[in-house]
């Protein structure tokens, strides 16, 4: 047994089996970008994951029987088996349990995990380096530890920050503190001089300037992401989930471990181009979401327009409408979740295909407080995901649709993106619905949406409002229909 | 200007191009309406109700010769003669089968607009009076051929016995196949049809009629009409049409090509095996039937007692309605017309609708117009994304001359590095692209479950802390067993919640 542990063959099986995880990796990845795949890729990740465990397992025997200042095999086995029967079960245990309405925030959470993972594992790294470093290996393993250590403190607060504010345990409101660009300016250049410091400082005071850099880092990124109101919060949460993953990487270089470098990089890359793409369709430059504050820099059009009078209808006229219909789209916003009205949703469209109505489900790809999340939330009421279709694709047909019914949407649907140069939200590619015949917009009252700009969507003269709790009305809107 | 609304001089025609109501919206857009006596009559249009709305009745020479004439049926050469060059002529009057009529019409030096000729694009839709009608006779179809049927459309149970419920079997699915389909649903038959447009299976869906599919390549149609048959293709359905109409007690065909005769669907032989009694109404006889043995504007009955109906006058046997809807669609050719709401027809070619429509104008002929490319269903292939145009067009010398001087920096510092970063960074290097584009096609439905797939992938973190914890520096040990912990959650929970996504995406 010590024979085989101590073998050359074993490093280089441990070698093989990270690579082929990280092989899996990609075709989970891969796997998920379809839904044909999905489900497969899932699986490869699973099986990229236990096989990395196990590689790594076997490589944490081997160090305890051929490293010096090493616990006892049972020992450091044991400490691993319990931390991650504890964490299993209660990883599990949300999973099972979490409303498909509150994914945003589950997502957050996990992404502070990793933030904090990486800090402690970056603080370990710097007390026992592991091999003997010397000179320029030295300074290098010490700037690969700051650094992991800097982006784990900013993913952290900054998804325990996102957590709050997606699950209203906080004002999703932007923070804006006075000079706020300056002070994040400040923070960073403070780090970099901190960095140069603990580079070039062997001595065990080095502790200090890692100490005081990860205060600084941890107020970062609390700040960073208090600044963002909530309507940008789908950018924020991929952006954070980037930032893990550039964490794991970091983590990687400093344990010279290939596999954290691959997933790492794996996972920010992918963070990155989610959010780029997300940017790109609210038509805003990533810097300027990163930056936060949406409308905060006093650009919001003051001016009171006089928009004119909206109408009211019920739910009887709505139920009466529909039933009459050739073609329905339903443009779901975030307010269908917090009202979990997506069961009598899917109810509601059920009874009106076998009616032989054309129903179909048009998303923003902003809808919602996390990219996809009015998808998993309709696929949760088991609506098919073949009527349930993108902005691009849905965007033509609303001269031809019957009835449009918004259901807790605002900003995605607001016309004044398209015909007024100066609304804040100019430009922002948006579901053209007022082209329908009729549109119904179900709200709890006549306020803003987050961007905090007023709708003219909502006096249109085909346009009739439905006021109340979404998952009521749709409730007696099914009711009618009988 | 002055519209004058003739008495139609076809044989047996009973409508006429506008009602009461529709000229007086005429009237509303300016212009003077006088309607020949008499011309409204078989419609239930008397001319008392003309007066009433405060139309004029006159006769026949005042009508013709007034600025704009607007009936239904072609003009015949006695009416081209009646008027003035110049004079806007507007009815049905199928150019593409009527070479003659419309070199008679260039030559009388009438602007010519064909009812019959409005491109099929949506927002054509409201002047489209070939729908309005096909609408009207679609229905009368049914109707006719409850008529002549010698049994119940609804199936029953009864003290008397059970009767089983009438099978329709519709072909075509335009505008008069799908109401027809709606007609015989709504009397209680049990509905099937089939049109060459796959596309429009849905439409037949949503009327409730199942659609009959044949096995064969089938192609989308361009212009909203469906396209005559390959040799081949039409031997494949022939076996469908002779197998569902044996099976059916009502056949209505509907299968018309524009500009060429009808295609032939139901053979002798078919029709022999079909059952006594049973009904076929031919709806393309005027253009020689999809039927053999149809007289046009005749019912006949096969030696087999199969009877078949030609009629042609199905939409005019629905006189008001039709003329109705008739009226409408000529108010809202004059809404296109007279944008001023002055009483003047501007005839703006800009306009591809006006375009198609007109037929000769001042002596020149201007038929056939440029092709409008439209499709009845949603385009087969999507658009190809459009690029967007950068802001400002940058010198692409200066991007490369940015990336030189990264590169650059870059080789000097690895000159200076330790091989073991080196190596580390050439796998971060290509991790991070194999990431990029690994990503870039994702489907956006599957945002939420890709978001927690890597985040359980970044709890590989674990695997850093599982090396430290065999360390002996107690504190080290603690802070790694909290980074495993931690970690754990992260990997079961992300790979369970994704797992738990993909369970409820589901197709119907």
């Amino acid at each position: 047994m010590n024979n085989f542990l101590s073998s050359d063959q074993l490093s280089g099986l441990i070698q093989a089996a990270y690579i082929i995880a990280g092989v899996l990796f990609i075709f989970a990845l891969a796997g998920l970008s379809k839904h044909e795949t999905a489900k497969r890729g899932n699986m490869f990740g699973m099986s990229g994951m236990g096989l990395a465990l196990v590689a790594t397992l076997v490589l944490a025997a081997r160090n305890s029987q051929t490293l010096a200042n090493q616990r006892p095999l049972a020992v450091t086995l044991g400490l691993v088996v319990v931390a991650m029967v504890i964490g299993g079960a209660i990883g599990a245990w949300r999973a099972r349990t979490v409303e498909m309405t509150q994914m945003p925030e589950l997502v957050a959470m996990l992404h502070s995990f990793v933030g904090a993972a990486a800090v402690l594992v970056g603080y370990n790294s710097y007390l026992e380096p592991g091999s003997e470093t010397t000179g320029s290996l030295a300074a290098i393993h010490s700037a690969e530890v700051f650094l992991g250590v800097f982006i784990g403190a900013v993913t952290f607060t900054g998804s325990i920050v996102a957590f709050m504010k997606l699950s209203a345990r906080m004002k999703s409101s932007p923070l804006v503190l006075p000079q706020r660009h300056k002070l994040n300016a400040l923070i960073l250049l403070v780090s970099a001089v901190l960095m140069v410091m603990f580079m070039t400082n062997h001595q065990s005071s080095a502790i200090v300037p890692l100490a005081i850099m990860t205060a600084l880092a941890l107020f970062l990124g609390f700040h960073l992401v208090a600044a963002i109101g909530g309507g940008d919060m789908p950018v924020v949460v991929s952006m954070l989930n980037s930032y893990s993953g550039w964490a794991a990487a970091a983590a990687g270089f400093m344990l010279n471990n290939d596999l954290l470098i691959i997933t790492g990089s794996l996972v920010g890359a992918s963070g990155a181009i989610l959010s780029y793409i997300m940017c790109q369709a609210m038509n805003r430059s990533f810097i300027s979401v990163i930056m936060g504050g949406f409308g905060s820099d006093g650009a919001v059009s003051g001016e009171e327009k006089d928009y004119g009078e909206h109408r009211e209808t019920t739910a009887a006229e709505v139920a009466e409408l529909l039933a009459s219909a050739q073609s329905v789209v339903i443009t779901p916003g975030y307010g269908m979740a917090v009202a979990q009205a997506q069961y009598p949703v899917a109810e509601m469209t059920a009874k009106l295909r076998a009616k032989g109505v054309n129903v179909r489900f048009g998303i923003h790809p902003v809808a919602g407080r996390l990219p996809g999340h009015m998808n998993v939330l309709l696929a949760e009421a088991k609506v098919p995901y073949d009527i349930v279709l993108e902005m691009d694709e849905i965007n033509e047909d609303f001269p031809e649709t019957d009835v449009v019914l918004v259901i807790g949407a605002n900003d995605t649907v607001n016309p004044a993106a398209n015909e007024d140069p100066s609304s804040p939200i100019a430009g922002m590619p948006v579901l053209e619905v007022w082209k329908a015949h009729d549109v119904i917009v179900f709200k709890r009252s006549m306020a803003t949406g987050y961007a905090g700009v007023q709708n003219p969507l909502f006096f249109r003269e085909n346009t009739s409002m439905l006021f109340g709790d979404a998952k009521e009305r749709v409730d007696d809107i099914v009711r009618a229909l009988g | 200007m002055r519209i004058g609304i003739p008495r139609e001089s076809k044989q047996g025609e009973t409508l006429v191009a506008a009602t009461p109501a529709t000229a007086s919206q005429l009237v509303k857009l300016g212009y003077e309406v006088v309607v020949e006596a008499g011309a409204g009559d078989r419609a239930d249009q008397p001319d008392s109700a003309y007066t009433a709305a405060g139309i004029g009745i006159v006769d026949a020479a005042t009508v013709w010769a007034s600025d704009v004439v607007a009936k239904v049926n072609a003009p015949t050469d006695d009416e081209i003669a009646r008027m003035r060059p110049g004079t806007v002529f507007i009815s049905m009057m199928a150019p593409a089968r009527s070479p003659e009529l419309v070199e008679r019409l260039r030559a009388a030096g009438v602007t010519a607009l064909a009812l019959d000729a409005v491109p099929r694009i949506s927002r054509a839709q409201a002047l489209d009076v070939l729908s309005s009608m096909a609408n009207v006779a679609g229905y009368r179809a049914v109707v006719e051929a409850a008529h002549a049927f010698g049994r119940q459309f609804t199936g029953q149970v009864t003290a008397a016995g059970k009767v089983p419920p009438a099978r329709v079997f519709v072909v075509g699915a335009g505008v008069a196949g799908l109401a027809a389909i709606g007609a015989a649903r709504a009397m209680g038959a049990i509905v099937r049809a089939f049109d060459v447009r796959p596309e429009v299976a849905e439409q037949v869906k949503s009327m409730g009629a199942e659609f009959v599919f044949v096995e064969m390549e089938q192609e989308v149609s361009k212009d909203g009409y469906a396209k005559e048959m390959t040799a081949a293709q039409e031997a494949a359905t022939a076996a469908m049409y002779d197998a569902e109409a044996r099976a059916a007690d009502i056949v209505i065909t509907t299968a018309l090509i524009p500009g060429r005769p009808a295609p032939r669907l139901l053979h002798a032989a078919t029709l022999d095996a079909m059952k006594p009694g049973s009904v076929i109404v031919d709806m393309a006889a005027a253009n020689g039937g999809n039927v053999e043995g149809t007289v046009s504007g005749e019912l006949v009955v096969t030696a087999g007692k199969v009877t078949i109906i030609g009629y042609t006058d199905l939409a005019s046997r629905l006189a008001g309605q039709t003329s109705q809807l008739f009226g409408t669609n000529v108010v809202n050719l004059f809404k296109l017309l007279t944008p001023a709401k002055d009483g003047v027809v501007a005839l703006n070619f800009d306009d591809v609708v006006l375009r198609g429509m007109t037929v000769a104008k001042d002596s020149e002929l201007l038929w056939p117009p440029p092709p409008v490319q439209v499709s009845a269903a949603p385009s087969a292939a999507p658009a190809a994304p459009v690029a967007k145009e950068p802001p400002k067009p940058k010198d692409p010398r200066r991007s490369l001359y940015q990336a030189a001087l990264g590169a650059i920096v870059f080789m000097v510092m690895a000159a200076y590095s330790p091989a073991v970063l080196l190596s580390h960074f050439t796998v971060f290097a290509l991790a991070v692209f194999v990431g990029y584009y690994v990503i870039s096609n994702v489907a956006h439905a599957l945002h939420t479950p890709l978001m927690s797939e890597t985040n359980a992938i970044s709890g590989i973190i674990l695997t850093g802390g599982i090396l430290q914890i065999g360390q002996t520096n107690t504190v080290v040990t603690v802070l790694a067993v909290i980074a495993v912990l931690i970690a754990s959650i992260n990997i079961f929970g992300g790979f369970l919640v994704t797992l738990r996504m993909l369970e409820m995406f589901r197709k119907d």
